[in-house]
Protein backbone atom coordinates (compact mmCIF):
# COMPACT_ATOMS: atom_id res chain seq x y z
CA UNK A 1 0.00 0.00 0.00
CA UNK A 2 1.44 3.50 -1.07
CA UNK A 3 0.30 6.03 1.07
CA UNK A 4 2.94 9.03 0.96
CA UNK A 5 2.13 9.96 4.57
CA UNK A 6 -1.18 11.76 3.21
CA UNK A 7 -4.54 10.71 3.79
CA UNK A 8 -5.92 12.42 0.73
CA UNK A 9 -3.64 13.05 -2.71
CA UNK A 10 -6.05 14.85 -5.35
CA UNK A 11 -3.91 15.85 -8.83
CA UNK A 12 -5.98 17.35 -11.97
CA UNK A 13 -9.68 17.05 -10.55
CA UNK A 14 -11.92 18.01 -12.87
CA UNK A 15 -16.05 17.45 -11.86
CA UNK A 16 -18.65 18.57 -14.15
CA UNK A 17 -21.72 19.16 -12.67
CA UNK A 18 -25.08 20.60 -13.71
CA UNK A 19 -23.06 20.88 -17.10
CA UNK A 20 -20.71 23.46 -15.50
CA UNK A 21 -17.62 22.46 -14.77
CA UNK A 22 -17.39 22.70 -10.76
CA UNK A 23 -13.97 21.75 -10.35
CA UNK A 24 -11.09 22.42 -13.00
CA UNK A 25 -7.62 20.83 -12.60
CA UNK A 26 -7.31 21.00 -8.38
CA UNK A 27 -4.29 19.85 -6.81
CA UNK A 28 -4.75 19.22 -3.14
CA UNK A 29 -3.31 16.88 0.08
CA UNK A 30 -4.92 16.22 3.40
CA UNK A 31 -1.80 15.02 5.83
CA UNK A 32 -2.81 12.48 7.78
CA UNK A 33 -3.07 12.96 11.62
CA UNK A 34 -4.14 16.55 11.15
CA UNK A 35 -7.51 18.68 11.35
CA UNK A 36 -7.84 20.28 7.70
CA UNK A 37 -10.07 23.11 7.03
CA UNK A 38 -11.68 23.26 3.89
CA UNK A 39 -12.74 26.63 3.66
CA UNK A 40 -14.44 28.91 1.02
CA UNK A 41 -17.71 30.77 -0.03
CA UNK A 42 -20.85 28.64 -0.99
CA UNK A 43 -20.74 27.22 -4.27
CA UNK A 44 -16.68 27.03 -4.35
CA UNK A 45 -16.82 23.25 -4.51
CA UNK A 46 -16.25 22.02 -1.13
CA UNK A 47 -19.07 19.77 -0.45
CA UNK A 48 -18.74 18.73 -4.55
CA UNK A 49 -14.51 18.12 -3.34
CA UNK A 50 -15.60 16.16 -0.56
CA UNK A 51 -17.94 13.78 -2.50
CA UNK A 52 -14.97 13.05 -4.88
CA UNK A 53 -12.98 12.21 -1.53
CA UNK A 54 -15.53 9.56 -0.34
CA UNK A 55 -16.12 8.35 -3.97
CA UNK A 56 -20.23 9.30 -4.36
CA UNK A 57 -19.41 11.78 -7.01
CA UNK A 58 -20.14 10.96 -10.67
CA UNK A 59 -18.31 12.86 -13.58
CA UNK A 60 -14.86 13.31 -12.26
CA UNK A 61 -11.65 13.07 -13.99
CA UNK A 62 -8.24 12.89 -12.47
CA UNK A 63 -6.38 11.34 -9.78
CA UNK A 64 -8.21 10.93 -5.87
CA UNK A 65 -6.54 9.08 -4.03
CA UNK A 66 -7.34 8.21 -0.16
CA UNK A 67 -5.51 6.25 2.23
CA UNK A 68 -3.56 5.01 -0.97
CA UNK A 69 -6.38 3.90 -2.43
CA UNK A 70 -8.21 4.96 -5.33
CA UNK A 71 -11.16 6.42 -3.66
CA UNK A 72 -14.28 5.11 -3.98
CA UNK A 73 -12.71 1.30 -3.36
CA UNK A 74 -14.16 -0.77 -1.90
CA UNK A 75 -11.96 -1.34 1.03
CA UNK A 76 -12.33 2.66 1.82
CA UNK A 77 -15.72 1.62 2.80
CA UNK A 78 -14.88 0.58 6.51
CA UNK A 79 -12.29 3.34 6.57
CA UNK A 80 -13.79 6.93 5.93
CA UNK A 81 -16.40 8.15 7.52
CA UNK A 82 -18.80 10.72 5.81
CA UNK A 83 -20.49 13.34 7.18
CA UNK A 84 -23.32 15.05 4.62
CA UNK A 85 -24.03 18.90 4.90
CA UNK A 86 -27.89 18.22 5.87
CA UNK A 87 -28.18 15.78 8.65
CA UNK A 88 -28.01 12.31 7.21
CA UNK A 89 -29.82 10.06 9.34
CA UNK A 90 -33.05 8.22 10.41
CA UNK A 91 -35.56 10.55 11.69
CA UNK A 92 -38.13 8.12 12.59
CA UNK A 93 -35.27 5.99 14.82
CA UNK A 94 -34.16 6.91 18.15
CA UNK A 95 -30.70 8.00 18.75
CA UNK A 96 -29.58 4.91 19.80
CA UNK A 97 -31.00 2.99 17.18
CA UNK A 98 -28.85 4.94 14.30
CA UNK A 99 -26.07 4.61 15.55
CA UNK A 100 -26.65 1.03 15.88
CA UNK A 101 -27.20 1.03 12.55
CA UNK A 102 -24.81 2.85 11.04
CA UNK A 103 -21.74 0.74 14.01
CA UNK A 104 -23.00 -2.68 12.94
CA UNK A 105 -22.56 -1.48 8.85
CA UNK A 106 -18.87 -0.43 9.79
CA UNK A 107 -18.50 -3.58 10.72
CA UNK A 108 -18.79 -3.76 14.45
CA UNK A 109 -20.36 -6.77 15.86
CA UNK A 110 -23.51 -6.38 17.87
CA UNK A 111 -21.12 -6.64 21.40
CA UNK A 112 -18.83 -4.04 20.76
CA UNK A 113 -21.80 -1.84 18.90
CA UNK A 114 -22.99 -0.42 22.02
CA UNK A 115 -20.18 0.44 23.43
CA UNK A 116 -18.97 2.11 20.72
CA UNK A 117 -22.63 4.07 20.24
CA UNK A 118 -22.25 4.87 24.20
CA UNK A 119 -19.07 6.18 23.29
CA UNK A 120 -20.10 8.90 20.42
CA UNK A 121 -22.78 9.79 22.27
CA UNK A 122 -20.79 11.45 24.51
CA UNK A 123 -18.33 12.82 22.25
CA UNK A 124 -21.06 14.56 20.55
CA UNK A 125 -22.92 15.48 24.30
CA UNK A 126 -26.38 13.98 23.37
CA UNK A 127 -26.17 11.92 26.76
CA UNK A 128 -29.53 11.83 27.98
CA UNK A 129 -31.16 11.82 24.63
CA UNK A 130 -30.22 8.16 23.55
CA UNK A 131 -33.82 7.16 23.72
CA UNK A 132 -35.30 10.35 21.52
CA UNK A 133 -36.28 9.85 18.13
CA UNK A 134 -34.38 11.90 15.92
CA UNK A 135 -37.26 13.73 14.47
CA UNK A 136 -38.11 15.32 17.60
CA UNK A 137 -34.64 17.13 18.27
CA UNK A 138 -33.11 20.29 17.51
CA UNK A 139 -31.62 20.88 14.17
CA UNK A 140 -28.28 20.96 15.98
CA UNK A 141 -28.81 18.17 18.25
CA UNK A 142 -29.60 16.05 14.50
CA UNK A 143 -26.78 17.24 12.78
CA UNK A 144 -24.79 15.83 16.08
CA UNK A 145 -26.60 12.71 15.53
CA UNK A 146 -25.47 12.41 12.09
CA UNK A 147 -21.55 13.27 13.11
CA UNK A 148 -22.12 10.83 15.79
CA UNK A 149 -23.21 7.72 12.94
CA UNK A 150 -19.96 8.48 11.43
CA UNK A 151 -17.71 8.75 14.65
CA UNK A 152 -19.19 5.14 16.08
CA UNK A 153 -17.15 3.43 13.22
CA UNK A 154 -14.44 5.03 14.70
CA UNK A 155 -12.75 5.50 10.51
CA UNK A 156 -9.12 6.55 9.76
CA UNK A 157 -10.45 9.24 7.91
CA UNK A 158 -13.20 11.36 8.27
CA UNK A 159 -14.71 14.11 5.89
CA UNK A 160 -17.05 16.40 7.73
CA UNK A 161 -19.44 18.55 5.60
CA UNK A 162 -19.90 21.65 7.50
CA UNK A 163 -20.47 19.82 11.17
CA UNK A 164 -20.91 23.29 13.34
CA UNK A 165 -23.68 25.14 11.24
CA UNK A 166 -25.91 25.91 13.33
CA UNK A 167 -24.43 24.73 16.84
CA UNK A 168 -24.08 26.96 19.78
CA UNK A 169 -20.28 28.43 20.86
CA UNK A 170 -19.75 25.80 23.63
CA UNK A 171 -20.59 23.32 21.12
CA UNK A 172 -18.20 24.35 18.43
CA UNK A 173 -15.46 24.87 20.81
CA UNK A 174 -15.94 21.04 22.35
CA UNK A 175 -16.52 19.78 18.59
CA UNK A 176 -13.04 21.34 16.95
CA UNK A 177 -11.54 19.98 20.92
CA UNK A 178 -12.71 16.55 19.81
CA UNK A 179 -11.54 16.86 16.09
CA UNK A 180 -7.80 17.81 17.81
CA UNK A 181 -8.29 14.74 19.84
CA UNK A 182 -8.93 12.30 16.99
CA UNK A 183 -6.03 13.30 14.90
CA UNK A 184 -3.89 13.57 18.06
CA UNK A 185 -4.85 10.05 17.63
CA UNK A 186 -3.39 9.54 14.38
CA UNK A 187 -6.90 9.56 12.74
CA UNK A 188 -7.20 12.22 9.45
CA UNK A 189 -9.87 15.05 9.41
CA UNK A 190 -11.26 17.06 6.22
CA UNK A 191 -13.72 19.60 7.78
CA UNK A 192 -15.45 22.19 5.55
CA UNK A 193 -16.94 25.51 6.93
CA UNK A 194 -17.53 28.54 5.16
CA UNK A 195 -16.97 30.57 8.64
CA UNK A 196 -13.81 31.65 8.53
CA UNK A 197 -13.24 32.06 12.38
CA UNK A 198 -12.88 28.67 12.37
CA UNK A 199 -9.70 28.62 10.19
CA UNK A 200 -8.04 29.46 13.28
CA UNK A 201 -8.97 25.78 14.54
CA UNK A 202 -7.04 23.78 12.18
CA UNK A 203 -3.81 22.49 11.82
CA UNK A 204 -3.80 23.25 8.21
CA UNK A 205 -6.36 25.46 5.91
CA UNK A 206 -7.15 24.74 2.37
CA UNK A 207 -9.24 27.78 0.66
CA UNK A 208 -11.22 26.64 -1.90
CA UNK A 209 -12.36 29.25 -4.41
CA UNK A 210 -14.84 28.97 -7.82
CA UNK A 211 -13.61 25.27 -7.70
CA UNK A 212 -9.79 26.37 -7.86
CA UNK A 213 -7.07 26.45 -4.71
CA UNK A 214 -6.57 29.70 -3.56
CA UNK A 215 -4.19 28.85 -0.41
CA UNK A 216 -2.99 25.71 0.83
CA UNK A 217 -1.82 27.29 4.42
CA UNK A 218 -1.50 27.14 8.11
CA UNK A 219 -3.20 29.60 10.92
CA UNK A 220 -0.22 31.29 11.60
CA UNK A 221 1.09 31.63 8.26
CA UNK A 222 -2.55 32.72 6.90
CA UNK A 223 -2.20 35.47 9.16
CA UNK A 224 1.38 36.65 8.96
CA UNK A 225 1.21 36.58 5.01
CA UNK A 226 -1.94 38.75 4.81
CA UNK A 227 -1.04 41.16 7.71
CA UNK A 228 -4.79 40.71 8.42
CA UNK A 229 -5.77 40.45 12.55
CA UNK A 230 -8.25 37.79 11.93
CA UNK A 231 -8.80 35.07 9.42
CA UNK A 232 -11.84 36.59 8.42
CA UNK A 233 -10.07 39.68 6.66
CA UNK A 234 -7.18 37.31 6.25
CA UNK A 235 -9.37 35.25 3.74
CA UNK A 236 -10.60 38.95 1.89
CA UNK A 237 -7.01 40.01 1.64
CA UNK A 238 -6.28 36.47 0.08
CA UNK A 239 -9.35 36.63 -2.52
CA UNK A 240 -8.91 40.37 -3.53
CA UNK A 241 -5.34 39.39 -4.62
CA UNK A 242 -6.09 36.70 -6.14
CA UNK A 243 -8.74 38.37 -8.38
CA UNK A 244 -6.35 40.96 -8.59
CA UNK A 245 -4.09 38.41 -10.26
CA UNK A 246 -6.35 37.56 -12.82
CA UNK A 247 -7.76 33.98 -13.36
CA UNK A 248 -5.21 32.12 -12.46
CA UNK A 249 -4.56 31.71 -8.69
CA UNK A 250 -3.15 29.13 -6.20
CA UNK A 251 0.51 28.94 -7.78
CA UNK A 252 2.01 32.06 -5.67
CA UNK A 253 0.10 30.66 -2.32
CA UNK A 254 1.41 27.48 -2.53
CA UNK B 1 -25.89 -11.10 4.91
CA UNK B 2 -25.63 -9.75 8.13
CA UNK B 3 -25.75 -6.14 6.56
CA UNK B 4 -29.04 -7.19 5.03
CA UNK B 5 -30.88 -8.38 7.74
CA UNK B 6 -29.31 -5.44 9.92
CA UNK B 7 -30.85 -3.08 7.09
CA UNK B 8 -34.42 -5.40 7.09
CA UNK B 9 -34.39 -4.92 10.85
CA UNK B 10 -33.56 -0.89 10.75
CA UNK B 11 -36.39 -0.66 7.66
CA UNK B 12 -39.14 -2.50 9.98
CA UNK B 13 -37.99 -0.29 13.14
CA UNK B 14 -38.68 2.46 10.74
CA UNK B 15 -42.31 1.00 9.64
CA UNK B 16 -42.87 -0.12 13.34
CA UNK B 17 -42.96 3.35 14.64
CA UNK B 18 -45.17 4.77 12.30
CA UNK B 19 -48.00 3.12 13.54
CA UNK B 20 -50.77 5.01 11.08
CA UNK B 21 -49.31 3.00 8.23
CA UNK B 22 -48.84 -0.04 9.45
CA UNK B 23 -52.57 0.27 10.62
CA UNK B 24 -53.27 1.35 6.95
CA UNK B 25 -51.54 -1.70 5.15
CA UNK B 26 -53.67 -4.05 7.26
CA UNK B 27 -56.77 -2.62 7.52
CA UNK B 28 -57.27 -0.96 4.47
CA UNK B 29 -57.74 -4.65 2.29
CA UNK B 30 -59.76 -6.07 4.88
CA UNK B 31 -62.30 -2.57 4.54
CA UNK B 32 -62.39 -2.75 0.70
CA UNK B 33 -62.95 -6.93 0.87
CA UNK B 34 -65.44 -5.93 3.56
CA UNK B 35 -67.16 -3.48 0.99
CA UNK B 36 -67.15 -6.09 -1.65
CA UNK B 37 -68.74 -9.33 0.32
CA UNK B 38 -71.50 -6.51 1.65
CA UNK B 39 -72.17 -5.61 -1.60
CA UNK B 40 -72.27 -8.81 -3.16
CA UNK B 41 -73.89 -10.48 0.04
CA UNK B 42 -75.48 -13.53 -0.77
CA UNK B 43 -73.74 -14.56 -4.72
CA UNK B 44 -70.74 -16.39 -5.18
CA UNK B 45 -68.80 -13.21 -6.18
CA UNK B 46 -66.45 -12.92 -3.15
CA UNK B 47 -65.74 -16.55 -3.52
CA UNK B 48 -64.68 -15.62 -7.26
CA UNK B 49 -63.07 -13.01 -7.43
CA UNK B 50 -61.90 -12.86 -3.60
CA UNK B 51 -58.57 -14.61 -4.27
CA UNK B 52 -57.66 -11.91 -7.22
CA UNK B 53 -58.51 -9.23 -4.52
CA UNK B 54 -56.33 -10.70 -1.74
CA UNK B 55 -53.49 -10.98 -3.88
CA UNK B 56 -54.06 -7.65 -5.51
CA UNK B 57 -54.53 -5.15 -2.75
CA UNK B 58 -51.13 -5.80 -1.19
CA UNK B 59 -49.62 -5.41 -4.57
CA UNK B 60 -50.59 -2.61 -5.00
CA UNK B 61 -49.93 -1.62 -1.09
CA UNK B 62 -46.69 -2.53 -1.01
CA UNK B 63 -45.96 -0.94 -4.46
CA UNK B 64 -46.75 2.47 -3.23
CA UNK B 65 -44.74 2.32 0.52
CA UNK B 66 -41.70 0.89 -0.57
CA UNK B 67 -41.31 3.35 -3.77
CA UNK B 68 -41.90 6.21 -1.26
CA UNK B 69 -39.74 4.98 0.80
CA UNK B 70 -36.11 4.76 -1.03
CA UNK B 71 -37.21 7.93 -2.40
CA UNK B 72 -37.60 9.60 0.91
CA UNK B 73 -33.94 7.53 1.59
CA UNK B 74 -32.70 9.21 -1.75
CA UNK B 75 -34.13 12.51 -0.92
CA UNK B 76 -32.87 12.57 2.85
CA UNK B 77 -29.09 12.25 2.18
CA UNK B 78 -29.21 8.55 3.75
CA UNK B 79 -28.59 6.69 0.77
CA UNK B 80 -25.52 8.80 -0.29
CA UNK B 81 -24.27 8.17 3.19
CA UNK B 82 -24.99 4.44 2.82
CA UNK B 83 -23.27 4.46 -0.38
CA UNK B 84 -19.99 5.71 1.38
CA UNK B 85 -20.88 2.56 4.35
CA UNK B 86 -19.52 -1.49 3.22
CA UNK B 87 -23.11 -1.74 2.41
CA UNK B 88 -23.58 -3.83 -0.57
CA UNK B 89 -25.56 -2.42 -3.25
CA UNK B 90 -27.57 -6.05 -3.10
CA UNK B 91 -28.07 -5.42 0.79
CA UNK B 92 -29.69 -2.29 0.35
CA UNK B 93 -32.26 -3.61 -2.11
CA UNK B 94 -32.56 -7.13 -0.26
CA UNK B 95 -32.77 -5.79 3.58
CA UNK B 96 -35.91 -3.65 2.17
CA UNK B 97 -37.78 -6.65 0.03
CA UNK B 98 -36.86 -9.14 3.80
CA UNK B 99 -38.46 -6.13 5.27
CA UNK B 100 -41.42 -5.21 3.58
CA UNK B 101 -42.09 -9.15 2.73
CA UNK B 102 -42.31 -9.49 6.59
CA UNK B 103 -45.08 -7.17 6.52
CA UNK B 104 -46.26 -8.70 3.58
CA UNK B 105 -46.57 -12.10 5.39
CA UNK B 106 -48.66 -9.94 8.21
CA UNK B 107 -50.85 -8.29 5.68
CA UNK B 108 -51.41 -11.58 3.83
CA UNK B 109 -52.55 -13.53 6.73
CA UNK B 110 -54.46 -10.85 8.44
CA UNK B 111 -56.31 -10.33 4.91
CA UNK B 112 -57.10 -13.81 3.87
CA UNK B 113 -58.35 -14.71 7.48
CA UNK B 114 -60.58 -11.88 7.23
CA UNK B 115 -62.15 -12.84 3.63
CA UNK B 116 -62.79 -16.25 5.69
CA UNK B 117 -64.78 -14.62 8.29
CA UNK B 118 -67.12 -12.17 5.67
CA UNK B 119 -67.83 -15.50 3.81
CA UNK B 120 -65.23 -16.07 1.25
CA UNK B 121 -65.13 -19.90 0.08
CA UNK B 122 -61.93 -21.24 -1.92
CA UNK B 123 -62.01 -24.39 -3.39
CA UNK B 124 -58.49 -24.78 -3.53
CA UNK B 125 -56.08 -24.99 -0.83
CA UNK B 126 -55.87 -22.11 1.61
CA UNK B 127 -52.55 -22.16 2.32
CA UNK B 128 -51.97 -21.81 -1.31
CA UNK B 129 -54.16 -18.44 -1.38
CA UNK B 130 -51.52 -16.97 1.20
CA UNK B 131 -48.77 -17.63 -0.48
CA UNK B 132 -49.45 -16.58 -3.77
CA UNK B 133 -50.83 -13.12 -1.77
CA UNK B 134 -47.71 -13.25 0.14
CA UNK B 135 -45.47 -13.65 -3.47
CA UNK B 136 -47.87 -10.53 -4.99
CA UNK B 137 -47.07 -8.44 -1.96
CA UNK B 138 -42.97 -9.17 -2.10
CA UNK B 139 -43.89 -8.72 -6.25
CA UNK B 140 -45.46 -5.42 -5.27
CA UNK B 141 -42.62 -3.69 -3.19
CA UNK B 142 -39.83 -5.16 -5.44
CA UNK B 143 -41.14 -3.15 -8.41
CA UNK B 144 -41.52 -0.22 -6.24
CA UNK B 145 -38.04 -0.78 -5.60
CA UNK B 146 -37.02 -1.06 -9.08
CA UNK B 147 -39.47 1.74 -10.14
CA UNK B 148 -38.41 4.28 -7.62
CA UNK B 149 -35.22 4.50 -9.28
CA UNK B 150 -37.15 6.44 -11.95
CA UNK B 151 -38.61 8.81 -10.13
CA UNK B 152 -36.70 11.78 -9.07
CA UNK B 153 -40.10 13.56 -6.83
CA UNK B 154 -42.80 12.49 -4.81
CA UNK B 155 -45.16 13.46 -8.24
CA UNK B 156 -43.65 11.18 -9.99
CA UNK B 157 -42.76 8.49 -7.49
CA UNK B 158 -46.40 8.53 -6.51
CA UNK B 159 -47.51 8.25 -10.68
CA UNK B 160 -45.06 5.08 -11.37
CA UNK B 161 -48.25 3.09 -9.58
CA UNK B 162 -50.77 3.97 -12.17
CA UNK B 163 -47.71 4.01 -15.17
CA UNK B 164 -46.52 0.09 -14.14
CA UNK B 165 -49.12 -1.14 -12.20
CA UNK B 166 -52.79 -0.11 -14.13
CA UNK B 167 -51.15 -1.88 -17.54
CA UNK B 168 -51.13 -5.10 -15.80
CA UNK B 169 -54.38 -4.77 -14.35
CA UNK B 170 -56.22 -3.68 -17.44
CA UNK B 171 -54.55 -6.73 -19.37
CA UNK B 172 -54.56 -9.18 -16.63
CA UNK B 173 -57.89 -11.10 -17.39
CA UNK B 174 -59.89 -9.23 -14.74
CA UNK B 175 -61.71 -7.13 -17.26
CA UNK B 176 -62.28 -9.32 -19.71
CA UNK B 177 -61.26 -13.24 -20.18
CA UNK B 178 -57.44 -13.38 -21.74
CA UNK B 179 -58.75 -15.60 -24.87
CA UNK B 180 -61.34 -12.86 -26.12
CA UNK B 181 -58.74 -10.00 -26.37
CA UNK B 182 -57.11 -8.48 -28.73
CA UNK B 183 -54.00 -10.88 -29.90
CA UNK B 184 -51.10 -7.97 -29.30
CA UNK B 185 -52.80 -7.53 -25.84
CA UNK B 186 -53.03 -10.79 -24.86
CA UNK B 187 -49.43 -11.48 -25.60
CA UNK B 188 -48.85 -8.39 -24.02
CA UNK B 189 -50.37 -9.55 -20.97
CA UNK B 190 -48.28 -12.36 -21.16
CA UNK B 191 -45.56 -10.58 -20.21
CA UNK B 192 -46.52 -8.75 -17.13
CA UNK B 193 -46.29 -10.71 -13.48
CA UNK B 194 -49.91 -9.55 -12.44
CA UNK B 195 -51.53 -11.64 -14.86
CA UNK B 196 -49.63 -14.91 -13.66
CA UNK B 197 -50.39 -13.66 -10.38
CA UNK B 198 -54.52 -13.20 -11.10
CA UNK B 199 -54.24 -16.37 -12.91
CA UNK B 200 -52.71 -18.29 -10.08
CA UNK B 201 -55.92 -16.88 -7.85
CA UNK B 202 -58.48 -17.58 -10.54
CA UNK B 203 -57.58 -20.64 -10.50
CA UNK B 204 -56.97 -21.51 -6.96
CA UNK B 205 -60.67 -20.10 -6.82
CA UNK B 206 -62.00 -22.68 -8.97
CA UNK B 207 -60.53 -25.71 -6.90
CA UNK B 208 -56.75 -25.84 -8.44
CA UNK B 209 -54.00 -27.63 -6.47
CA UNK B 210 -50.01 -27.05 -5.83
CA UNK B 211 -49.06 -28.48 -9.18
CA UNK B 212 -51.81 -26.60 -11.47
CA UNK B 213 -50.71 -23.46 -10.24
CA UNK B 214 -46.84 -24.08 -9.57
CA UNK B 215 -46.30 -22.73 -13.27
CA UNK B 216 -47.54 -19.25 -12.61
CA UNK B 217 -46.22 -19.12 -8.94
CA UNK B 218 -42.76 -20.16 -10.91
CA UNK B 219 -43.06 -16.87 -13.08
CA UNK B 220 -43.97 -14.51 -10.13
CA UNK B 221 -40.63 -15.82 -8.21
CA UNK B 222 -38.79 -14.62 -11.65
CA UNK B 223 -40.36 -11.43 -11.78
CA UNK B 224 -39.46 -10.88 -8.46
CA UNK B 225 -35.71 -11.91 -8.89
CA UNK B 226 -36.29 -9.46 -11.78
CA UNK B 227 -37.31 -7.10 -10.09
CA UNK B 228 -34.51 -7.22 -7.49
CA UNK B 229 -31.68 -7.01 -9.90
CA UNK B 230 -33.26 -4.17 -11.66
CA UNK B 231 -33.19 -2.72 -8.49
CA UNK B 232 -29.98 -3.22 -7.98
CA UNK B 233 -28.61 -2.19 -11.33
CA UNK B 234 -30.20 0.66 -10.97
CA UNK B 235 -28.81 2.00 -7.98
CA UNK B 236 -26.12 4.32 -8.50
CA UNK B 237 -22.89 4.62 -5.76
CA UNK B 238 -22.05 7.81 -7.33
CA UNK B 239 -24.24 10.39 -8.64
CA UNK B 240 -24.09 13.72 -10.28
Amino acid sequence: MVNNGGAVRVRGLDVERGGREVIAGLDVDVPTGQVVGLLGPSGSGKTTLMRAIVGVQDRTRGEVTVLGEPAGSPGLRRRVGYVTQAASVYTDLTVVQNLRYFARLAGLPAAGADAAVARAVDTVDLAGHEKQRVGTLSGGERSRVSLAAALVGDPELLVLDEPTVGLDPVLRRDLWRTFRGLAADGRSLLVSSHVMDEATQCGRLLLLRRGELVADTTPDELLAETGAPDAERAFLALIDRSEAAGTTTGEESR
Amino acid sequence: MTLTLTTAARVLAQIRFDRRTVALIIVLPCLLLGLIAWMFDGTPVLDQFGPMLVGLFPLIVMFLVTSVATLRERQSGTLERLMTTPLGKGDFVAGYALAFAGLALVQALVVVGFALLVGMDVAGPLWLVVVVALLDAVLGSCLGLAASALARSEFQAVQMMPAIIFPQLITCGLLMPRDEMPQVLEWLSRVFPLTYAVEAMQDLAAGAEWPDVAGAVGVIALFIVGAVTLGVATLRRRTA
